[in-house]
């Protein structure tokens, strides 16, 4: 059984949660860049959190499925929708054999992440399923979906359609919707005011004091040269106190380097494993959710928090997930 | 030795103080903290990435340390005791494999030999000469997938790296960045000065580990002719 591309909109890649453990042969790992959206769209339609779904950017995407299958997308302002009803985001819905999907432009936002229950049995290469952009491999032949695709989709957990079936539906939504729900931040994730928390980076102290006190105080814009590996900032020039040539050492999604223009880079999930600019704050894992929803264009600001509170909510988040997980359990019951 | 957060999911570990000084004594530092990390298997470390003279460690804060302890300092903890241990131990001869890696110094592969030969004031036969025949170390892979930074060039073939980078650098050249030099796995931007090239395919993802070269690994670059470049294409 098949899932078929109708259209495959501006840029729309099969991913998972990435690729780990080929950082040593200089392997990004890549996978959704809101792998927390995708771990949730996953929880969704019964899916382990491991299952392949696809990443779309800026919508435009029209899909048809060769049997009834389970979808939730979160992510971006999209709109979604089966045949004539909207399926909100973080909720699941029930699509028919050859019932079309289509996501539609965001108002706000840039991406989504979209779940389809059994997942996309696209076969794994290195341990993961998503689309390697710049080195070409994994995913659909390695490449960004093309109108016409078609991927086979694996064995899917009957659950969640017979709940779908027997009921257990929103009291809002079309009647196809499920009554459970993703939290609203963790569906919803395009913000009007946004807001990147970090904590500093390495060589923070190579910055002059403008160039730290201007990090929080001024608002940085998104520019157009921006993709998957790095979303690159205009604003205040950060500049150094000093000019040593740093040798090259790792770098995560989130990283916030300065090249020498002064022009900040916030590191994405395709972003290269190694690094010699200087690391001046680091986006905390949380926010990469926000992150990720960035476009050309936007206005972006940073806040300092402790590394402490950076890490106390995302362990925040992975309990609150696990009771999440649990709470759609009691839904099939 | 200094241990940096790196975001809130990672740590660098800084091995060595000055890598220049001496490179290969470095290299063995940071790939025997690597072993000993490895080692170690400290719960919830998801990856280990050596690089020059560092080695970052990757982890799961919601599964390191028990609830309520702070995941840095707990890791802090364990990676200096891993690595305590192993400073009694013999740092002496780390066995690194030697692999050879056959170049074609063609001058179709070469556009930049002249570049080279200029800066360094040689010939370009005594150039392509001196590069393969030094000794060289895989300090760490990375920029792309399975590019292999080598010290050990030759220090009068250091030459700085191109203006404006290539569009397109074909896939197996061998180039010069500074005083480095490494191999292009794959078609990519770059702006090394390349000066040959390898009939060899150093990333595979259908292989594993999907690269030829590891860091810390010996090099040496074997001169071949066109027609040995051809057939062994084939």
């Amino acid at each position: 059984m098949n899932v078929n591309i109708l259209s495959a909109g501006f840029v729309t890649s099969v991913q998972d949660l990435g690729r780990t453990g080929f950082r040593q042969s200089g392997i990004s790992i890549g996978g959704a860049l809101d792998s927390h959206a995708m771990r949730v769209a996953n929880a969704l339609v019964g899916n382990e959190d491991s299952a392949a779904g696809l990443e779309a950017t800026l919508g435009n995407l029209r899909l048809r499925f060769d049997d009834q299958r389970v979808v939730a997308w979160c992510g971006g302002a999209f709109t979604v929708r089966i045949g004539d009803g909207n399926l909100p985001s973080g909720h699941a819905g029930l699509i028919a054999k050859d019932e079309e999907l289509v996501m539609t432009a965001p108002k706000t936002g840039s991406r989504a992440w979209l779940a389809i229950s059994g997942g996309i049995d696209v076969p794994p290469i290195l341990g993961s399923r998503s689309t390697d952009l710049r080195g070409n491999f994994g995913g659909h032949e390695g490449r960004a979906l093309r109108d016409g695709d078609q991927m086979p989709l694996g064995a899917k957990e009957r659950r969640f359609e017979t709940a779908l079936l027997i009921g257990r539906r929103s009291q809002t939504a079309a009647s196809w919707v499920s009554e459970w729900s993703a939290p609203a931040p963790w569906a919803a994730t395009a913000h009007r005011d946004r807001f990147l928390r970090v904590v500093r980076g390495a060589d923070w102290n190579r910055f002059t004091t403008e160039a730290q006190t201007s990090l929080f105080s001024a608002p940085f814009t998104v520019l157009s040269d921006s993709d998957r590996m790095g979303v690159r900032l205009d604003g205040p020039k950060l500049d150094r106190v000093d000019s040593a040539d740093l040798l090259s050492e790792a770098v995560v999604p989130g990283t916030l380097q300065v090249p020498p223009s002064g022009k900040p880079i916030l590191l994405l999930g395709d972003c290269q494993t190694i690094g010699g600019y200087p690391k001046i704050a680091h986006v905390i894992t949380v926010d990469l959710s926000i992150a990720a929803q960035l476009w050309p264009g936007d206005l972006v600001r940073f806040h300092e928090v402790s590394l402490a509170e950076a890490q106390n909510l995302l362990r925040e988040r992975e309990e609150d997930f696990a009771r999440f997980r649990i709470g759609i359990d009691l839904h099939l019951e | 030795m200094q241990i940096d957060p790196l975001g809130d999911s990672a740590l660098i570990v800084r091995v060595v103080d000055d890598f220049a000084r001496d490179p290969d004594a470095s290299v063995n530092a940071v790939l025997a903290a690597l072993r000993a990390l490895e080692e170690a298997a400290i719960p919830g470390v998801t990856e280990l990435a050596p690089a020059y003279s560092t080695v970052g460690v990757f982890f799961d804060p919601a599964r390191v340390a028990t609830p309520g302890a702070d995941p840095t300092a707990w890791l802090r903890t364990r990676i200096e005791s891993a690595l305590e241990v192993r400073s009694v131990e013999s740092e002496g001869d780390l066995e690194a494999p030697l692999i050879e890696i056959p170049v074609c110094y063609d001058r179709e592969f070469a556009p930049d030999l002249d570049d080279v030969a200029r800066v360094a004031g040689l010939a370009d036969s005594e150039v392509i000469h001196r590069h393969s025949n030094a000794a060289y170390r895989v300090n760490c892979v990375g920029f792309i997938a399975g590019f292999p930074f080598l010290s050990g060039l030759p220090p009068e073939l250091a030459t700085p790296r191109r203006a404006a980078p290539r569009k397109e650098v074909p896939a197996g050249s061998v180039g010069i960045g500074g005083a480095q030099t490494g191999i292009y796995p794959r078609s990519s931007p770059g702006g090394w000065n390349l000066i040959g090239r390898t009939p060899l395919c150093l990333f595979d993802v259908r292989r594993e580990p999907p690269t030829i070269l590891q860091a810390g690994d010996r090099v040496r670059f074997r001169q071949i002719s066109r027609e040995e470049f051809e057939s062994a294409r084939k």
